[in-house]
């Protein structure tokens, strides 16, 4: 009890002043992690009804996700859309990235607001409007469709943290490579690119998580059987609460858990 | 090439191949630019403009503004606009009250517990929004954790109603908003020179004083600009208040997407569409001109 009469900062005031602080503090981080973590018990009940804590253990919610055909093959359309995503996303954003960075490049703030606008338009308009474009297309449903909107999405995550990647290394030495005789593409390759790998762990996990986590446009562009698996999942959480999503929602929050561990240890062995 | 050039003529020889080298060198670079400005065109730029086109194309296929007309005198639209605005500010309001104190002591914790912490408010962030706001129907619901918290405490007798209205809509909304706010005001409190309160303290300020005089003024920039951010990206909010919601809140997206598909009336959802894109860059652009001056500090 003696900590809280010390003082918490060099203003003097004490712990104990700041007690409704820390209070206010462990709830809003309770608030923030109770729904993460809630799913996982959730996961395990026996019951057909949503409750918790669960009465009874049993692993039916998971035997009935992996065993549905409809779910996995909606899975497999995210992860497959994810990962295209997450590469075309990843290229395209360091290529620009690197070149407005380097570059005296014209209209410089012109691009990069034309670069930021996916994260300014709502995503609604970006749904109605890929849904008219894409039936005259006919990219409703496929994976090209699905694909060139996240990876849209993506971008500007990937460019903000490619360029805070940039800024944080010396680009004198790839002039030094270039100098030396090395082309630009190989001299961007074997020199810059070691060196700025952490940023590309980050911008690559940001953009699959992005297209993963992206519900609305996947509602408009993509039905029936061609459904991800966030848009199956909204589905059957309008119509009846379904416990098998409790199960999924706790796979989704291990591979989170995962990448979340990925990120940290890339960042935490990133050259400061 | 029997004569070799004179000084001036080699110089402005070099200036020629020099002037070349650069010009190749720039446009190659923006060869780079080229994916991205061709992704972005077919999928960004096209369909808006597609929605633009159509939100000025009549009934009768020709130009008029009868979509905007309709958007003013119809009482319904007016409506969603006003429930969309009432719900993003309380929502934001909210964020606000949670999110400055927790910012504020994330940013003067110990760097071993402040990185424990931090763990903490990026897990929600990497946690699909979906998975978050299935967990929140079910702790929300009339028999679920909450009530049943609540009840076994004696603070209450009959099940509050949590979800499927309003309420429910902004506590999902709140969670989810609350990592835009935290983590951008945390690194902006991270910067500020905690000598500034030193000083405020050792001229004679109350811990108060030097809150209030010192350190708010100096975080104000960077918590203005993270509110406004909130606030944006809660009126394009689509997900969370319709699952929530349990279709009783109508916030403009929805409004948006069942005029468009339910009603394929797609003038008016491209109307309704462009104005709460044009609200929304307005304030993103109020948002960036704040946020920059939070760079440029108070005392620098």
């Amino acid at each position: 009890m003696k900590w809280l009469l010390q003082p918490a900062s060099m203003t003097q005031v004490t712990h104990l002043q700041r007690l409704w602080l820390y209070i206010i503090t462990i709830f809003a981080i309770a608030f923030l992690v109770a729904p993460t973590l809630i799913v996982i018990p959730m996961s395990f009940s026996g019951s057909e009804f949503l409750e918790f804590p669960p009465k009874h253990f049993s692993l039916r919610w998971y035997e009935s996700y992996f065993t549905s055909p409809a779910w996995m093959r909606a899975t497999l359309i995210s992860v497959n859309v994810a990962i295209l995503s997450m590469l075309s996303a990843t290229i395209i954003g360091t290529a620009a990235a690197y070149a407005l960075w380097v570059g005296r490049i014209r209209f410089k703030t012109a691009l990069w607001g034309l670069f930021a606008l996916p994260i300014a338009i709502p995503v609604i308009l970006l749904a109605v409007g890929s849904l008219f474009v894409f039936a005259r297309l006919s990219l409703v449903n496929t994976t090209l469709g699905l694909t060139l909107m996240h990876t849209a999405i993506a971008l500007p995550f990937v460019m903000i943290v490619m360029t805070s990647g940039f800024a944080s290394y010396d680009m004198n030495q790839e002039q030094a490579a270039r100098s030396l005789g090395a082309t630009r593409l190989y001299a961007f390759i074997t020199v810059t690119l070691p060196q700025i790998r952490f940023s590309i762990v980050s911008a690559m996990l940001f953009s699959f998580f992005s297209s993963f986590d992206e519900v609305v446009v996947a509602m408009f562009i993509s039905t029936g059987s061609g459904a991800t698996l966030n848009r199956k999942m909204f589905n059957s959480l309008r119509d009846q609460v379904d416990p098998t999503i409790a199960a999924i929602s706790t796979c989704l929050v291990t591979v989170s858990i995962l990448l979340i561990v990925i990120g940290q240890l890339s960042r935490s062995r990133a050259p400061r | 090439m029997s004569t070799s050039p004179t000084p001036t003529q080699s110089s402005s020889l070099n200036r020629e191949v020099l002037r070349k080298a650069d010009r190749r060198e720039r446009l190659s670079l923006e060869a780079l630019l080229l994916p991205g400005i061709a992704l972005l065109a077919c999928a960004i730029l096209l369909p808006i403009g597609v929605m633009l086109y159509l939100s000025f194309v009549g009934e009768d296929g020709s130009f008029s503004f009868e979509n905007y007309a309709r958007l003013w005198t119809t009482p319904v639209y007016g409506e969603v606009f006003n429930i969309t605005f009432r719900i993003s500010l309380l929502t934001t309001i909210m964020v606000a009250a949670i999110g400055y104190p927790l910012a504020f002591i994330l940013a003067h914790l110990p760097e071993r517990l402040q990185n424990w912490a931090l763990l903490f408010v990026l897990l929600p962030f990497w946690t699909p929004v979906l998975v978050r706001t299935y967990a929140w129907l079910v702790l929300l619901q009339d028999h679920g954790l909450i009530n049943n918290g609540l009840i076994g405490l004696g603070l209450i007798k009959e099940p509050l109603e949590l979800s499927h209205n309003v309420t429910g809509a902004i506590i999902g909304m709140v969670q989810i908003m609350l990592p835009f706010l935290v983590l951008p005001l945390f690194s902006s409190m991270k910067a500020i020179d905690q000598n500034l309160i030193a000083a405020a303290s050792n001229l004679g300020a109350t811990p108060a004083r030097a809150f209030r005089d010192v350190f708010f003024p100096l975080s104000l920039p960077g918590f203005l600009a993270g509110i406004l951010m909130v606030f944006v990206l809660c009126l394009g909010f689509y997900v969370t208040p319709a699952v929530l919601g349990g279709g009783r809140v109508i916030m403009a997206a929805m409004r948006i997407d069942a005029t468009a598909r339910l009603y394929t009336n797609w003038g008016a959802a491209s109307s309704l569409g462009i104005v709460l894109l044009v609200i929304t860059i307005l304030l993103i652009l109020v948002a960036t001109y704040v946020g920059r001056r939070a760079g440029q500090g108070m005392f620098r």
